[in-house]
This record gives C-alpha cells, structure tokens and sequence, in this order.
C-alpha cells in the first residue's frame, strides 16, 4: 500500500534506548534508535540475532518500557501494553488446552464483549483465514502453518491499528511459509483488514524485501539502525526479477559489512579499554566446512548473499559463521563477496593436525583467548577454577553470554590444543607452555 | 517394553518423566547458571534461626500444657469404622485444602516478587528437608496449652499433614510459574488477559499436570504423618485422635487379628476408591493441559471419567456452570480490567522494607537470644545423650538404607526392563505400597515386641517399610529407561554380566537411586519420632535414639530437652543433605544423566 501513504505518523520512537545492568556494568540492547511508522506502510526490521530488533518490538507494543527516551503513538505517550498494537508471535503463542475457537474467543473476552457478539467474530474471523472446520480442534492438531493462521485470526480479532508481527513465518517449513506470506499481502494489499500499519521483525532478507515498503537494518553490539531502504517495488512482487534481486543485494551487503583491520575485527582483552569483541557460538568443523565448500568454488570467491542458498544453511548461522572465519583471518568480506584468504585456503587444504596447528596459531592471537592464557599462566599449576573465569567474564558481558562465551573459549582452546578442561573438578588447564 | 509405569498415585514417583520432575523439586534451590561453592548461604542460617524461634515459641507455650492428657475411647466395633474412615478422610482434606491455599498464594508471591522470593524460596528448602514428625511434640504440647486438648489434637494432625503436603506442591507450582513460556506471557499482556482471567486461562492450566501429580504424592506422603499424628502417645500424655490409625493401633494393642484385618482393608479400600474416583479421573481431564504439541502415545485414562463425563447429568450442570462463569468472568474483566505499568516508587518501597527487614531481623535475634538461654541450662551429659542419640539414630537409618538398596536395585531392575516380570509383580507392589508404613506399625510390634532387642529391630523395619518405594519405583523408572541403543551396544560388545552392570545398569540408574534415596532418607528420620518410643499393651518401651529423646522428653515435660533434640534432629538432617545428598545429587545431575 506505498501508492497510499497519507504521511501521517502512527508511531514514534525518540531516541529509544534500552540498557540491562548486571552487576556493575550496563549493557545496551538498543542504543538511540529514531523511527516513525506511517500510516499505510509495511516496515520491516531486519538484523542478526542479539540486535535487539525483538526488544524493540517489545518497546513499540508496550510490553516493555525503555530505559530512555519516548514512545508515541498518535503523538501520545505510551503507557502499558498498547491497546491499539497487536502481535503475530514466532512460536505462535496460543494456549495449548484451548480450542481454535477459544483461542480467538479468549481475546475478544478479555475486552469485555459479550459471547454472542463474540461468537458471530470469531467464526467470522477463523472462516477468513481458512480455519473453517477447524474450531474446535486443538493447536496441536494443526499444522505450523494453520497454527500461525489461528495466531493472525486472534490478532485480527481485536482489530489492531498497528499489527506487529514477530518473525511469524521463521518456525514453518517452507511452503507453508510461502502461502501464508501470499495470503497476508492478499489481505494486506486489498484493504480487507482495518489495519493501518505492519511492523515486522524478520531475519531473512527475501522475505522482507517481498513484503516490506521499507526495511530498517539493524545491527548489533550495541543495537542500533545503521541503514534504511526503501523498497519501492509493486506488489505482487517477482522475486526472480532484476530490480528485487538489486535490493536484495543491497541489503546483504549492508548486513555482512566487509571485513575490517585486523586490530578492529578482533577487538580488545578484558580490562583493556575498548570493545571486547564476543566469539560468535560456531563449531570448528562448522567452519572447517564452510572453508573447503569455499576452496572448491571458482576463484574461492562467492556473493554472500546466495551462499546461505547454496550450502543450504540458514542466513543467521552462516553469519556467524563468517564473523568467525574473518575474526580469524580465514576469510575476507567485501561488497557483497566472500573471498577465501590464502591462510584459510591453507587451512582447507592442510592435514588435521596441521589444521589444529593453523588454528591454534590464529586463536592465540584473538584477544579473549590470549587473555585466557595468560590468566591460566600467571595461576598455580596453570589452571584455574571455572567459576573463577566466569567471574572475570561476568563484568564483561550481559547476563547469560559470559556463560556462553566461556564454554566457546573452552570448545576453540580444546580444539587447538591449547588449553584443556576437566568437567568433574571444573578445572580449567593450560596444556602447552605459552 | 513399559515405557510409562502405571502406579498407583498413593506412591510418590510415578511422573513420566521421573527424574526431570522430581529432581525439580531441588533443582529449583540450587541457584542457576553457577556451579554452586558453598553447601550453606546466609538464608540458610537465618532460616534455621527462625525455626530455632517457632521451635523455643513452642517449647515455651508447652510450660503450661496439661501433665496428663486422657486419650479417647477407641472402639473396636466394626460398625465405627465407617465414622474413623471419614474422620482420618476429613483430616487428610482440610490439610490439603490449607496446602492447596498455601501453594497458590505462597508459590504467586515468591514467583512474581524478587524480594519476596529470595527469602521465600530458600526458606521452602530448608522447611521441605526438615523432618516434620519431629515437629509434632512440640505443636502438640504448645496447642493444648492453648487450646482443649481434643481440639490441640485434631489441629496439631491437620498442621502436621499440611506440612508434609505442602512443600512439593508450593515448589512445583512456583517452578511452574516460573518456566511459563516468555511468549504466552506476553500473548496474555497484549491481548489484555487481567489478573483472574490470566489465573485462569494461563498460570491454572499450564501448572494443572503437575500440580495434580503433586497432589496425588502429597496425599500419599500425607497418610503417613496422619496415621502417625492419630496414634502419637507418650507417657502419660495420649494425644491419639479417633480415626482409622487409631482402630488400627487399638487392635494391635488387644492383639485382635480380626479387627486389624478389618481396619487394613479400609484403609487400602479408601485408598484405591479416592485413586480410582478421584486422582484417575483428574490426571485423565488433565492431559488437556499438556503444553507439548504432539499427541501422546499412552494418554493417562480413567474408565470412572469416560463414564461421567459424557453423562447427560454431568453435561447439564456442565452447561449451567459455563453460563455462571461466563457472567462472572465478565463481571470481573469490567470490574479489574488489565493493570497498566505501576508505578513503583522505589525511594518508599525501600523505606518500608527497610522497617519490615529491620523488625523480623530484631524479633529472629531476641527469639535466638531466648532460644540459647533456654540451651544453656541443658546440662552437658544431655548434650551427649543427644549426640549419642542422633548416632544411633543415623545407624538405623542407613542400615535401612542399606536394606532397601540391597532388594530394590534387583527387583527394580527386573521390573523396569522386563516386561513379564512386571506384570506379576506390579499389581502386588502396588497395593503394599499403597499402605501408609505408619498404620502397620502396631502390627509389626505385635510380632517383634516379645523378641530381644524387638523394638529396634522394628523401628528399622519401620523405616524400611517408609522408605523402600521411593527407592524401589525410581529405580524402576530409570531401569525402564535405559535406551535400547546402549542395551544393544553392551552386548554386541559381549561384556559380561558384571561388566554391564559396572558400565551401563548402575551409572544410569544413579541419579534415580539418589533421588529416591533423598526422599527415603528423609522418610526414615521422620520415622524414629514413633519408632524410637512407644507405649504398646500396656507397657513403654524405648530404644536409644534422638527421635526417642524427643518423645521422653515430651513424656516428662523436659521442655529444654525437648527444644535442643528436636532442634538437633533438625540439624542433623540439614548437615547430611546439604553436605552429603546434594553433592552426590550434583554428580548424578552434572555426569550420570541421560540425554
């Protein structure tokens, strides 16, 4: 519905920003986002995971306030849960041990209409997204898809102005994605809902250049906006032609960024000034994968944004594991392309101990790591209680990574052999002398 | 091979998934993410104080209770059993509805309110570890100070059973809470569910499964302590109370085989009516509830609820009752529609939990300061009867231990992997299950009290008797689920007989042997309070022990002994499961689980 933007503002978000603090440190979700949705659009919010595109939606519908800034909605402030807003869930989110026509039901009940009112609505509703027939099973009888159709009904019901939708086709096999994706523009394009606006959080970029007038990109550590495309393509919209895939590629190489200088990609130690840079959770065969896949391609060089289709792996999982390929000089991003470097066309040549030992050469330059072993250096018999490391990452991440972080350091520090670890006593140890 | 084993529910261990759910009743205490350092915390200490201050409390009101308390006429007609059966059924459901009250408040405070929860929740673990029959002649002393005596009696049962009934269902409605899933939580938010249709429609229904199960085991757990609160005599104080436990013990004392026939068989015939009328039909109706969204393979059924449930009668009042609540749910969305953010004023909340923090912390160290007083005077030859009590006492418990490991790896094992030897024996270990150890003590004294050193020999059998099917129905669960993969591997590899057991049978039975060795240690503590001590035909007989402390000293109205055994017990029992069962639950957690 771009041909009918009134321009006027539904939502504002004024430098939104939404910090956690875990002990003495604060960590930022989102910092100083600026957005407004009009009337009309369809906006989608796309980034990697842990870029606060979730939090944000959760700031937008009320759900959570935050830390800084302001929220209006016809230019008035937001106060609780938004009752003009409405989400289409992931998972979801409909109660198990109610029936679909409950489920509908239960929203329409708890603003206080009456159940004949309610009842004439509710069928009315499950009857347009094709649940006819379908009232009075239960979610688990359905399929992902009509569950997600009974999760768009309820959403429907309550007839929001602004519908917010929460990765809503990422938990559907394929075809069942397709269909509903087609079925909400349907709806959508043809004015058949009382809807005014869309919001939807996405990680998978066709999907959102498919259905969106304008994506906002996002990126992490910390959260932020760091670019906004229009789409401007006429729905129904030809994903094989020439202008989609241009704005697909545009976006991708915002997403994947191109590699950095080596002091900047791998960041700081703990205790240093400057950003600590988290290992991203990727497994070294993983890895070793993505390496040999990329030797054996023409010129070991590829467009980033058709290799997810070409290993057949999801977006988000190759994303990291490229920012683990670049953290460790394997791999070079730049416009679009990912280039196998000479070291990592080594790597994907070499024996597996002499791939252990490129490994370990790399990781020992990766500042995490090299804080590690020093600390395991400096400590009695070189090992050191894992509490005690956990304690130490603890002020350098949000609650729940340092966790994470730690167990990747032991997974990376095993594999090279640098470091070993005793799961009885939690012992963390420095094998070779360093 | 028996994937789910049908129990009856008067045994405490029959979830589907044993170990996840019953280790969840400790788990919750152990704090996340971190492995923990310390077995004892700050919350610990002061939660022992508060007990030591109900405990001195109690002590202190029992000064003025009467020397002699006259017991009621227990009579053996067969024609009274009816009136005893109900009278012990009544008990058991006004303990259940104070337990069922409790959980739901308690559990909702301590899983919405970050300052509340860190006192309420460790103070839940320590109360849940604590043996509660040691509590007993303290409660019962202290309220007929207060109260008549028959009506001390009737309340001192009635609490009694509440605290065996309540802990597990207060942790497993809090755990539920607590694991409620982020986005129906927020579905609830956005779709403007209030507080009473979010109870409804979303807390209720997601904890139903367990809190149900957990009933079920609180019931049977209850059935001990109410056998043990209706025959609890000391000296010259009987504190029995009519009931079923009662007849029981009255017929054992005239050795009258035929009236302790009669009273067994209504105690197993109310047992199997309330499993088949009333927890059968309850899991069945439940399993609506279950939030996983794929069909089970084995849905738990109830031919009592396939009966009612599609009966004309039961769909009209169904009907009516639907038309109620909808006017009522109605009512109370206009009334208390969804609450907005509330302001919190923190600068005030501090001020006020400061007073609340400073108040309890003032009353808990002057309760203490009284408590040690009243310590002082016990002289130091006490304090070694008390530790050379609390020994003996430990013996008896790990010898029957020790027992029940010996028979119930075996016959659990041959049980849970096979399938025709279940089928003999299930039925039969079911029904001796269902009989609460408590009411066929009396019998097991009439049988050893003429043999030397008898009533040692059934304080343990006793404790066995109390303990054995935690132990013997965990293992059954954990053998049952052994993977066949593992089963193939052992003898694909030809390992001998020992050499599976060494490497498969035993690692993957251990954390079930631990979780149920944790209950059944417990059990048996709480056992040595009537085990220890009895008044039996006439006669008095004691063995050396702490729970036999504690019931002399109830006996002479030695209220100083009495607060320092009891207090003792307490500790002892808290030193050996932090120190010991939680260490050897950790390994079994962090090594020995499968998947």
């Amino acid at each position: 519905m771009a041909i009918n933007h009134t321009y006027n503002a539904l939502l504002k978000l004024r430098h939104v920003q939404q910090t956690y603090a875990s002990g003495q440190r604060r960590f930022t979700a989102v910092q100083d986002v600026n957005l407004t949705i009009y009337e009309g659009e369809f906006v989608a919010l796309l980034g990697p995971s842990g870029c606060g595109k979730s939090t944000l939606l959760r700031i937008i519908t009320g759900l959570q306030r935050p830390s800084k800034g302001t929220v209006l909605y016809r230019e008035q402030p937001v106060n609780g849960v938004n009752p003009h807003a409405t989400i289409v869930f992931q998972s979801f989110a409909l109660f198990p041990w109610l029936s679909v026509f409950e489920n509908v039901d239960l929203a329409l009940k708890a603003r206080g209409i009456p159940s004949n009112v309610r009842a004439a609505r509710t069928t009315d509703l499950i009857d347009r997204v094709g649940l006819n027939g379908f009232e009075t099973a239960y979610p688990r009888e359905l399929s992902g898809g009509m569950r997600q159709k009974v999760g768009f009904a309820r959403a429907m019901a309550v007839e929001p102005e602004l519908l917010c939708l929460d990765e809503p086709f990422s938990a559907l096999d394929v075809l069942s994605a397709e269909s509903l994706r087609s079925e909400l523009m349907e709806l959508w394009t043809g004015g058949g809902i009382p809807t005014k606006a869309i919001l939807m959080v996405s990680h998978n970029i066709e999907e959102a250049v498919f259905m969106a007038d304008r994506i906002v990109v996002m990126d992490k550590e910390p959260g932020r906006i760091v670019a906004e495309v229009k789409v401007g393509l006429q729905h129904p919209r030809q994903r094989k032609s020439e202008a989609f895939q241009k704005v697909m590629d545009r976006v991708y190489s915002i997403l994947a960024g191109q590699t950095e200088p080596e002091t900047i990609e791998l960041g700081v130690a703990p205790g240093e000034q400057g950003r600590t840079r988290s290992l991203p959770n990727v497994t070294i065969t993983d890895l070793a994968g993505l390496l040999e896949q990329l030797s054996e391609l023409p010129e070991n060089r590829f467009d980033i944004y058709r290799l997810p289709h070409e290993l057949g792996v999801n977006s988000d999982h190759l994303l990291s594991l490229t920012e683990a390929a670049e953290i460790l000089g394997f791999v070079y991003v730049e416009k679009g392309d990912i280039t196998l470097t000479s070291l990592g066309e080594t790597f994907a040549e070499a024996s597996i101990q002499a791939r252990k030992e490129i490994f370990a050469a790399r990781i020992r330059r990766v500042p995490l790591m090299r804080w590690l072993m020093t600390m395991l250096n400096n400590s009695e018999n070189r090992a050191l209680n894992w509490d005690i490391i956990y304690d130490a990452l603890e002020s350098e991440f949000p609650e729940g990574d340092a966790e994470k972080q730690l167990d990747i350091l032991i997974d990376w520090g095993r594999h090279a052999e640098l470091i070993s670890y005793n799961d009885d006593k939690a012992l963390v140890y420095l094998k070779t002398p360093s | 091979m028996p994937k789910q084993i049908d129990l009856l529910p008067c045994v405490p261990m029959a979830l589907g998934s044993s170990l996840e759910k019953n280790m969840g009743l400790l788990q919750n205490t152990l704090p996340p993410k971190k492995r923990i350092k310390r077995p004892f915390t700050w919350g610990d200490v002061i939660v022992i104080l508060l007990m030591a201050v109900l405990l001195y409390g109690g002590a202190r009101l029992s000064f003025d209770s009467p020397l002699i308390i006259e017991g009621p006429q227990i009579s053996l007609n067969p024609f009274a059993l009816p009136w005893y059966t109900l009278l012990s059924v009544g008990r058991m459901f006004g303990a259940y509805i104070l337990s069922l009250l409790f959980t739901l408040t308690y559990g909702r405070i301590a899983a919405y309110n970050r300052h509340a929860e860190s006192v309420l929740m460790p103070l839940l673990d320590v109360l849940q570890s604590v043996p509660i029959l040691s509590f007993l002649p303290i409660v019962l002393l202290g309220l007929s100070a207060i109260l008549p005596e028959r009506v001390a009696a009737e309340l001192a049962a009635v609490v009694l059973i509440f605290t065996s009934q309540a802990w597990n269902m207060t942790f497993g409605w809090y755990q539920s809470l607590t694991t409620i899933p982020r986005e129906l939580l927020e579905a609830s938010s956005i779709f403007r569910l209030n507080t009473w249709m979010r109870f409804k429609r979303l807390e209720l229904p997601f904890a139903m499964i367990g809190l149900i199960w957990n009933s079920v085991m609180s019931w049977a757990g209850g059935w001990f302590f109410l056998m043990a609160s209706e025959i609890f005599t000391v000296g010259s104080k009987d504190f029995r109370l009519p009931g079923l436990g009662a007849y029981l013990q009255e017929a054992s004392n005239q050795g009258n085989f035929y009236c302790i026939a009669l009273g067994l068989a209504a105690l197993i015939f109310t047992i199997v009516a309330l499993d088949q009328f009333v927890w059968r039909p309850l899991l069945a109706w439940s399993d609506r509830f279950k939030v996983e969204m794929v069909e089970s393979d084995q849905p738990p059924t109830s031919w009592f609820y396939d009966a009612v449930h599609t009966s004309r009668l039961f769909l009209w009042i169904r009907s009516v009752l639907l038309k109620v609540n909808e006017q009522f749910d109605l009512w109370i969305i206009r009334r208390a529609p969804m609450r907005l953010y509330t302001e919190v004023k923190t600068s005030k909340r501090n001020w006020k939990i400061g007073i609340f923090y400073s108040l309890t912390g003032g009353l808990l160290l002057y309760g203490g300061y009284r408590a040690v007083l009243m310590l002082v005077l016990i002289p130091s030859t006490q304090w070694a009867q008390i530790g050379i009590g609390a020994f003996a006492t430990f013996l008896r418990v790990s010898l029957s231990l020790v027992i029940a490991l010996l028979w119930t790896i075996p016959v659990g094992v041959a049980i849970g992997t096979n399938r025709r030897v279940a089928a003999i024996l299930q039925p039969i270990v079911q029904v001796t299950a269902a009989v609460p150890a408590t009411a066929i003590f009396p019998i097991i004294l009439l049988i050893f009290i003429d043999v030397t050193g008898g009533l040692n020999i059934a304080a343990v059998f006793l404790m066995l008797m109390g303990t054995q099917w935690y132990l013997l129905f965990n293992i059954i669960a954990g053998a049952s689920a052994i993977p066949q993969d593992l089963k193939n591997t052992t003898s694909i590899l030809q390992l001998s007989r020992w050499e599976t057991w060494r490497t498969l049978i035993l690692p993957a039975l251990f954390p079930f042997i631990i979780t149920g060795a944790i209950t059944a240690s417990g059990g048996a503590w709480n056992a040595s309070i009537v085990a220890e001590y009895v008044n039996f035909g006439g006669q008095t007989l004691f063995a050396t022990g702490i729970g036999s402390l504690i019931s002399q000293a109830t006996a002479k109205g030695d209220y100083p002994l009495l607060l320092a055994s009891t207090l003792s017990m307490i500790l002892a029992v808290i030193l050996i499961n932090r120190l010991f069962w939680r260490r050897l639950y950790k390994l079994a957690d962090e090594k020995y689980r499968m998947g």
